[in-house]
């Protein structure tokens, strides 16, 4: 049974028309590879299923219950979690503290309500020890390498019992070998039998992680099927529309 | 990121970095306080009294010195310690010395009117809170400019200020008039009531920004108001809360110095929106947001204080103080930049 299936989503900003009945399915474990051209609708998408905001048409369907978000916060709760395009990390806080925003250990002593550091910091640790990243809780994000900081937003995810990851372009700015930090990462968050979409513009990264590839073109599904049953090529036809269809 | 640039250039070499090579893993509590702005600050506190000390033994060293002193700064300090939670979220707060007018206006009515101190004390609270709601909700749900709104309010509570005084000094105080003075103008241990106050408030708003969710979630909006959103901080309600706090410590400041002089003029706090912004940014709070504490805030407010003190008792015309303010404050805005370029 999928975990998540899109029925054909349509999203349209006044007249552009960014998403067009778009059908997709996610199955638990799978990293799905979503690529397209920039303004493809690939962000668009992700945004719709994290809750950012509504689609115009069509049906998202969460193990069996149709879900309606309205705000980021439900997604969440249901088991979607996030990896934005930009991080959206504060850089003047600690790993620890932007692992448990939002969500801090606290001790209520009313009207108060009092971190529990140690707890949060210990945490963080073992999260990034099963992600086997050098990342420390008590570094601040200003001086983490692009890796690190990817390190500190996956362990986020991993804070809740997620079902489902979306990652928007995770590999997009960072050095050669902190990718494969990042492909790493991806790796053990499937190995923990959640879903993951990738958004990237990397061919490399999507054939080394993906189960699956979906191709985007101009708001239209023009491709789904098994990493193994594709190649690059055939990829990069799709995306510029050298491929109408596979 | 320089680093991520070798490491992609030179795998040898890789993400080795200056920490790794001299084997210090994290930054110790140690070197914490001594890069702090704070510190700093602190120390040139302490050069200037002890020089101070040792060129007017009897004048500046002398026991009602550094009574007057303590009281002189205690009022902006108070002030400044609200102002810093403001000023974490990267925002600001120009009606400060406007929501003083206005409280110490309408502390001196009731006072005139016969009623009681307590009553007078909760009408003054409740006039910051009053004035920092609004200034809040403009602010964190309406999305106008910090800059903008606390403008217009710090217009508006003068207006209210001198119309409600109808213009006029209140210094007859009725029955109660006793007791409000002595809350502001009375001493422990030697030292004024005002400094104890701001001493316990530097302390409790200390503890709630560092070891609180809510502290928390201020340094987190200052950092990134979009990140703080996307994770489920509530920004617009901290945010709030925030102005709120900021008005109610100009608030408690007025019930303080209208206690201590014995009267409410309208005038009272004019241009102090200055010397309060001064103070934090001086003691390291970030204009940008994310950074600052109380500890510097206060101190911060200590170092304005003891210049203005020590030109004074030294016989410097005191129309430079403010040319001695302005060169510390933008000394203080450069020490912070270069630190920030060595940390990146
Ligand atoms: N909030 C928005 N308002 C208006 N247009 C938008 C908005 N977000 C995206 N679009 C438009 O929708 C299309 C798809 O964008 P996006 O999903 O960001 O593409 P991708 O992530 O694949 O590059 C583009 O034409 C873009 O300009
Ligand atoms: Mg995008």
């Amino acid at each position: 049974m999928p975990v998540l299936s899109l029925r054909k989503i349509s999203k349209n900003f006044g007249a552009i028309k960014a998403l067009t009945d778009v059908d997709l399915e996610l199955e638990p474990g799978e990293v799905l590879g979503l690529m397209g051209d920039n303004g493809a609708g690939k962000s668009t998408l992700v945004k719709i299923i994290a809750g950012n905001f509504p689609p115009t048409s069509g049906e998202l369907v969460l193990q069996d219950r149709p879900m309606h978000f309205h705000r980021p916060a439900e997604a969440r709760e249901a088991g979607i979690e996030v990896v934005y395009q930009d991080l959206a990390l504060c850089d003047n806080l600690s790993a620890a503290a932007n692992i448990f925003l939002g969500r801090e250990i606290a001790r209520s002593i009313w009207p108060l309500k009092f971190l529990v550091s140690k707890d949060m910091t210990d945490k963080a640790g073992a999260l990034f020890g099963e992600l086997k990243s050098e990342t420390r809780p008590h570094d601040l994000v200003r001086r983490m390498s692009g890796g690190q900081r990817q390190a500190v937003a996956i362990s986020r995810t991993m804070l809740s019992e997620a079902k489902i990851v979306l990652m928007d372009e995770p590999t997009a700015a960072i050095s050669v070998r902190q990718v494969a930090e990042v492909l790493d990462l991806i790796r053990r968050l499937k190995d923990r039998g959640i879903a993951i979409v990738l958004i990237s513009h990397r061919m490399p990264d999507v054939f080394a992680v993906c189960d699956r590839v979906a191709v985007l073109r101009r708001g239209r599904k023009v491709a789904e099927k098994p990493i193994v049953q594709s190649s690059p090529e055939e990829v990069t036809g799709l995306i510029t529309g050298a491929i109408q269809h596979a | 990121m320089p680093d991520t640039e070798a490491g992609a250039t030179h795998p040898d070499i890789g993400d080795i970095r200056i920490e790794d090579v001299v084997g210090i893993k994290e930054q110790t509590a140690f070197e914490r306080v001594i890069s702090s702005q704070a510190f700093w600050v602190t120390i040139a506190l302490i050069g200037i009294v002890a020089l101070m000390s040792y060129l007017q033994p009897d004048a500046f060293a002398s026991q009602a010195n550094a009574y007057n002193m303590t009281r002189n700064f205690a009022y902006i300090g108070i002030m400044a310690v609200g102002m810093v939670a403001v000023i974490i979220t990267g925002g600001i707060d120009l009606s400060v010395g406007s929501i003083m007018g206005v409280t110490g206006v309408v502390c001196g009515i009731l006072l005139q009117a016969q009623y009681g101190w307590y009553i007078a004390v909760v009408a003054g609270l409740a006039t910051g809170v009053v004035t920092g709601l609004i200034n809040g909700l403009l602010i964190a749900y309406a999305g106008l400019s910090p800059f903008v709104v606390t403008l217009g309010m710090m217009s508006f509570a003068r207006s209210i200020a001198i119309v409600l005084s109808e213009n006029k000094m209140i210094y007859d105080f009725g029955p109660d008039g006793a007791a409000f003075k002595i809350i502001g103008g009375g001493q422990m241990l030697g030292l004024s009531n005002i400094f104890w106050a701001l001493i316990i408030l530097a302390v409790l708003i200390g503890v709630i920004l560092k070891f609180t969710t809510w502290g928390r979630h201020l340094y987190a909006i200052g950092g990134n108001e979009q990140a703080a959103r996307l994770t489920g901080v509530p920004v617009n309600r901290v945010k709030t809360q925030a102005y709120i706090l900021s008005a109610l410590t100009a608030s408690i400041a007025a019930i303080l110095v209208v206690g201590w002089q014995g009267s409410a003029i309208n005038a009272l706090g004019t241009s102090y929106e200055l010397r309060v912004i001064a103070s934090t940014v001086i003691g390291g709070a970030n204009l940008m947001g994310g950074e600052g504490g109380t500890y510097g805030a206060v101190v911060g407010a200590a170092l304005l204080e003891v210049i203005r003190n020590s030109l004074l008792m030294q016989g410097i015309d005191s129309n430079w103080q403010g040319a001695f303010v302005g060169v510390f404050i933008v000394l203080a805005v450069l020490l912070e930049k270069i630190r920030g370029r060595r940390r990146a």
